[in-house]
């Protein structure tokens, strides 16, 4: 796949990112809630919006690419449609939390470097801790938190997903292939 | 039973019409409207994290129609004139027993219901909410007598705690700012804006022997002082709610449960030092802690609370929440302040510290979340009170998560001084297996402080929790995580998973953290797939403690004290993984040497089919044998074996 199969209304982008830029008075201070904010909107940061943002703040795209790249929570690449995010605090990491990491990567032939299926379906992340220790291990499907996990749970999970996304595809096969076009529009 | 004067609480007037001499009237002084509330009957359910993972929204609803099913009368707003058959039900902050969720209690019957699910609420409405009766099934259960608990009075995990920052956490509805009030919530805040100097208020904080709760345990009273003198026209109270530490979750649940009481603790703050805006800054991961924050900031600024007139003192006082994005390091003060301008979160040398040029060059405070939601108690009692609880040098209660291999994992707020066999055997119930299943001997060690904490053995059982006793064995009370570990645990393996994280939490400002990090991973691997030798253990303890002196920011400093302290403690491990290419616990991969016990093995073949890259052979009715070239340590032999017979994986 193509790293830009979306095509999106170039006008209709922007203008999302203007008016969050307008509601943030166009401080750079505000840099880290735009970002956020765009991220919000469009479930990544695109290149092309980071150029504008600098542009629009009178900052050097540098210093919006700095920040971007420094925290874990800024995406530069697109994500699946459904985040899968593994926690591997300390709680959940003595009570196994990489058998599942494993096996759900097995499931979905991803890696660490490669965390997104090809089919734009699934990205697989870890976090540091999500602070529901006493669950641990902590498996979050698009903000669904799940207890005490064992790596046959969470592969069932997945299968659950991918049934639901099968009986949804089958109408229209390209619309799962891109997410990120469906979300732009709405 | 005497109803509220004049207290429509429930009334549909504009809320803006309270004026501030309603506000006081709301506040009890005398406890009269704690005791009236007290009489109806509660139920609450908690709606933590936590619970609301484990299906507590569900239990909620289903609840709501149960009860209006049952004939009786369901409210869900607080009122004054309450009658003997409504029964109120409401939603809590974290209740921190967050395993046994979701948590259900009645009061006053003072029962407490565990793992509750939504089938088992119509048996909890007829038996209990019409009947008065019990639902035996749903107590908790006591792993090491076996007994069932009632209420919180005889259930270990509670009863042995000494709750005063947690207390309302569990009993408060988080998004209902008048039951706050009601129970005597910004009464302090009053107090510190109306009747109190800014220099009393300083050094009330100061006697009490408040120390930061975020870990570096400095005293508060002197922080506030230090900003107080400063002559700015523009201060800045930050509320640092970037819990980043993995395996603590104190500050999650105390915005959760109770975020008025940080607010509260803010203003005070603010009060002390002159200052009039306010940030709370918390970690993106706490979706819901976000949420109630900023929920509990509307509501204040309905009440007029804050504003522009507070008190009628006619000081303005305004609050903003902002999430973070994911770096650990913004823990860190100056790293806080550069991420809230908008910066890439670096730390910066101090001094000059924050207190003196922080925020946009203004004098700033930053407290921890659970150092705030300690000061209004202060402010209410007096710093006498505090201090009559915990050590002399650390005095008050410190609340800790213990999770990792207990029996009960949750939220533990306990006075400075108490044991760690007190938390781990007493209030968690035992050490238990991978299983669950308690461990007599099972204890191993107990992380504290996360990543920039240390381990605690077998001989520190004993040991007074404080600052300073913990200090002086290399280990650090840190935001307060306790990690539990058992026999299981392999602690080369610990060493390098906080490694690991610092390592990639490492903003990479001073070269010693950067590269110093890297390198301690590096070598730590080395230990954990057989490369090391005593050259290799040398240099982690040389680098280590290079690390620690040529870094800038707490992370650094203290990157390497998991390292060091298990060094210290386990040292004849490390020695076993190095010297014998051995690790004990079977956790280290690349150390395993799986055998087949020729006495043991029938040849039935399962093995040979199990392995996936065909390095069993041997003929039928004899005994395997492994290749070791081709053996890639999966352990699928050891699985399908049905005797046993697969050693050493």
């Amino acid at each position: 796949m193509a790293s830009t199969p979306v095509v999106v209304d170039r006008a209709e982008k922007f203008e999302k990112v203007v008016s969050i830029l307008d509601r943030h008075s166009r401080r750079p201070s505000g840099l880290i809630p735009i970002l956020q904010a765009i991220q919000h909107e469009y479930q990544y940061l695109p290149e092309e919006v980071l150029t504008y943002v600098a542009t629009s703040l009178d900052v050097p795209p540098a210093r919006v690419f700095g920040v971007a790249t420094f925290y874990a929570h800024f995406a530069l690449e697109p994500k699946g449609k459904h985040v899968i995010r593994i926690c591997d605090g300390t709680a959940c990491h003595v009570k196994q939390s990489l058998p599942v990491l494993n096996a759900l990567r097995e499931k979905l032939g991803t890696s660490e470097k490669s965390t997104t299926t090809a089919d734009m379906l699934f990205t697989i992340e870890t976090v540091a801790c999500l602070g529901a220790c006493g669950l641990a291990p902590v498996v979050v499907i698009d903000e669904q938190v799940y207890g005490q996990i064992t790596p046959e749970r969470a592969v069932a999970l997945v299968d659950e997903i991918k049934a639901m996304e099968a009986s949804l595809g089958t109408a229209s096969a390209a619309d799962a292939e891109q997410p990120s076009a469906e979300e732009c529009h709405e | 039973m005497a109803p509220l004067p004049r207290l429509m609480l429930s009334s549909p007037q504009p809320r803006s019409a309270m004026s501030n001499a309603e506000a006081q009237t709301l506040t009890p002084e005398n406890g009269n409207g704690i005791s009236t509330l007290a009489q109806v009957r509660r139920v609450i359910i908690c709606a933590g994290t936590g619970c609301i993972a484990n299906g507590a929204m569900k239990v909620f609803e289903q609840f709501k129609s149960e009860i209006a099913g049952a004939g009786l009368q369901v409210i869900l707003e607080l009122r004054a004139e309450a009658t003997s058959d409504e029964i109120r039900l409401s939603k809590s902050g974290c209740q921190g027993f967050c395993q046994m969720g979701p948590l259900v209690s009645v009061v006053p019957d003072g029962i407490l219901y565990t793992k509750v699910r939504s089938e088992d609420v119509a048996e909890i409405v007829h038996q209990t909410l019409a009947n008065g009766q019990v639902v035996e099934r749903l107590l908790y259960k006591d792993p090491a007598t076996r007994k069932s608990c009632q209420g919180i009075e005889d259930n270990p995990f509670y009863a042995r705690q000494s709750r005063f920052v947690l207390h309302e956490c569990g009993f408060l509805d988080p998004e209902d700012i008048r039951e706050f009030m009601l129970h005597g919530g910004y009464r302090a805040a009053r107090k510190a804006f109306v009747e109190m100097l800014p220099e009393e208020i300083c050094k009330t904080i100061l006697d009490s022997g408040l120390r930061g709760r975020g870990g570096g345990g400095f005293p508060t009273g002197r922080k506030w002082e230090a900003a107080r003198i400063q002559n700015s026209p523009k201060k800045y109270i930050i509320c640092n709610g970037d819990e980043g530490d993995p395996g603590a979750f104190m500050n999650r649940s105390v915005m959760e449960g109770n975020p008025h009481s940080v607010i509260e603790g803010m203003m005070i703050a603010a009060r002390a030092i002159g200052s009039n805006e306010m940030l709370v800054y918390v970690r993106a991961e706490y979706p819901l802690a976000v949420e109630r924050m900023r929920g509990a900031v509307a509501a204040a600024e309905r009440e007029g609370i804050l504003g522009k007139n507070v008190f009628g003192t006619g000081l303005s006082m305004k609050c903003e929440v902002m999430e973070g994005a994911g770096a650990f390091v913004c823990g860190e003060e100056t790293a806080m302040i550069a991420s809230i301008e908008g910066q890439r979160g670096m730390p910066r040398p101090k001094p000059p510290f924050p207190a003196q040029s922080g925020l946009w060059g203004k004098p700033t405070i930053i407290n921890n979340v659970e150092t705030l939601a300690h000061v209004s108690r202060i402010i209410n009692e007096g710093p006498e009170v505090f201090r009559s609880i915990g050590t002399p040098d650390s005095p008050g209660t410190k609340t800790f998560a213990l999770t990792g291999h207990v029996s009960n994992t949750g939220l533990v707020e306990v006075p400075f001084g108490t044991t760690l066999r007190e938390i781990v055997y007493n209030i968690g119930g035992g050490v238990t297996d991978d299983a669950g299943k308690i461990w007599k001997s099972g204890f191993k060690a107990v992380q504290i402080g996360g990543p920039s904490g240390g381990c605690l053995t077998e001989d520190h059982l004993d040991l007074p929790l404080a600052y300073e006793s913990l200090r002086s064995v290399g280990a650090m009370v840190g935001s307060g995580g306790l990690v539990a570990m058992n026999q299981g645990t392999c602690m080369v393996s610990i060493a390098r998973f906080f490694m690991e994280f610092t390592q990639r939490e490492s903003c990479g400002k001073c070269v010693l953290c950067r590269e110093g990090t890297r390198q301690l991973l590096a070598l730590l691997d080395d230990v954990i797939e057989g490369r090391a030798d005593q050259n290799t253990l040398d240099l982690l303890e040389k680098l280590g403690r290079a690390v620690q002196v040529g870094s800038l920011c707490g992370l650094g400093k203290t990157a390497p004290n998991p390292v060091l302290s298990t060094m210290r403690y386990f040292r004849k491990e490390y020695e076993e993984h190095v010297f014998e290419k051995r690790c004990r616990t079977g956790r280290c991969k690349a150390l395993l040497r799986p055998e087949i016990n020729a006495v043991k093995c029938k040849g039935c073949g399962l093995c040979i089919k199990a392995c996936p890259t065909r390095a069993i052979t041997g003929e039928k009715k004899q005994p395997h044998h492994i290749n070791p070239e081709l053996c890639i340590k999966c352990g699928a032999c050891a699985t399908a074996c049905k005797i046993h017979a697969v050693e050493g994986i």
